[in-house]
């Protein structure tokens, strides 16, 4: 049961800590617990439909049909998360003022509800596939209240640290609030983008450039808590490529870039107007 | 019988030529088999997972730095390296206690 417990915690925690980040970073915006809340369950409902395709999915375009599921899936994560921190460099003021005046809703929050909706059920969709299809074998020779009530453990236990940290993130003074959740959407987007560079890798698809730029499995280990923490949080991979590198350090810089200009652009509109 | 070996050396052979160097492992009763490879350093390899148990395996190498879930009764084709020399160690996830094994760069 507890082995159980384990495996599931470590695939929950993902997709617990990404919905988590999300609800804070769309605090103050209309509808958003339906919003994540569908999306949630969209992602269970995918994810055991995905579980059923596996063979499918995994044997499909000569033997590399995982890879480029997956990297597939984690590229358009990033795309929502980029399109909703984009959307925060114009509205991200708005949105802190109302939060401090305690005021009603952002009402036109509709679009990026829906990008980050979009990433949400892809996170959940991903991790909860790998879930059904190891719940599925371990049931085949263990008895069932032992895996259901492993799944339950580690289901509440993922949870149970994707709710400590919303909380911990809602005790964020609102004058720093969406700077913080928005450096955090960044660091999860360049995460994901440099695990799908490690899919197509993986694939042949694309070139490591470097095979290993260093490893610091001996000093944190990803399947430690702090380090599978860190890997969801911030990407922390112990051995990384030249490509997953690159990638990560080009998503960071690429939306630092775009999400400045932009609120430049929209924050001075006369002097933009006129150049 | 002797036709036959012919045939699989020429068949290996010519994969490996086409190809990059080919490996491969096999998953039985939830453990590798062998549980313990040796590939050249400093090129890149095909590593073939073939899955013999019914229920699905998780691949997984922190780091070789892949992971890849193989479906019961199914193969998987992982690429790896090209790498530096030393022990790469691997674990079938969803049977960590039993599936264990490692890659021995050379």
């Amino acid at each position: 049961m507890f082995a159980t417990a384990v495996i599931v915690f470590r695939e929950t925690l993902e997709a617990a800590l990404i919905v988590s980040i999300v609800l804070a970073a769309t605090r103050g915006v209309a509808g958003r617990r339906v919003w994540i809340g569908g999306a949630v369950v969209a992602g269970v409902a995918g994810a055991m439909v995905i579980a059923g395709l596996t063979g499918v999915i995994a044997g499909a375009l000569q033997g590399i049909g995982q890879e480029l599921f997956n990297a597939a899936i984690l590229i358009s994560a990033v795309v929502m998360l980029a399109w909703h921190h984009l959307w925060m460099a114009v509205h991200g003021r708005e949105l802190a003022t109302r939060l401090r005046r305690l005021s009603d809703s952002v009402r036109e929050g509709g679009a990026t509800l829906a990008a980050l909706s979009v990433a949400v059920t892809l996170a959940v969709l991903r991790e909860g596939a790998e879930t059904v299809l190891f719940i599925q074998g371990v049931a085949t020779s263990e008895p069932l209240h032992n895996v259901l009530s492993g799944l339950a453990l580690g289901v509440t236990g993922g949870a149970a640290l994707g709710a400590l940290l919303y909380l911990g993130l809602v005790h964020v003074p609102v004058r720093h609030f969406f700077r913080v959740t928005g450096w955090m959407i960044v660091a999860l987007a360049a995460g994901l983008a440099a695990q799908a560079a490690r899919f197509l890798e993986q694939a042949n698809v694309l070139p490591p450039i470097v095979p290993q730029l260093w490893d610091t499995s001996p000093i944190l280990s990803e399947g430690s808590l702090p380090g599978q923490l860190l890997h969801v949080l911030v990407g922390y991979t112990p051995a990384p490529s030249g490509l997953q590198f690159m990638c990560y350090v080009a998503t960071i810089a690429t939306l630092i870039i775009a999400s400045r200009w932009r609120s430049t652009m929209t924050g001075r509109p006369r002097q933009a107007q006129a150049t | 019988m002797r036709t036959f070996l012919a045939l699989c050396c020429f068949a290996v052979a010519g994969a490996a030529f086409a190809d990059d160097p080919t490996f491969e492992i096999a998953i039985r009763d939830h453990r590798f088999v062998p549980n313990e490879i040796a590939v050249p350093a400093g090129q890149k390899v095909k590593l073939i997972v073939k899955n013999e148990d019914a229920t699905p395996e998780e691949f997984e190498s922190k780091r070789l730095n892949r992971e890849k879930v193989i479906p019961g009764r199914s193969q998987a084709t992982i690429y790896i390296g090209p790498l530096k020399p030393g022990e790469y160690p691997f674990v079938g996830e969803f049977n960590e206690s039993t599936a264990t094994g490692k890659i021995v760069v050379k």
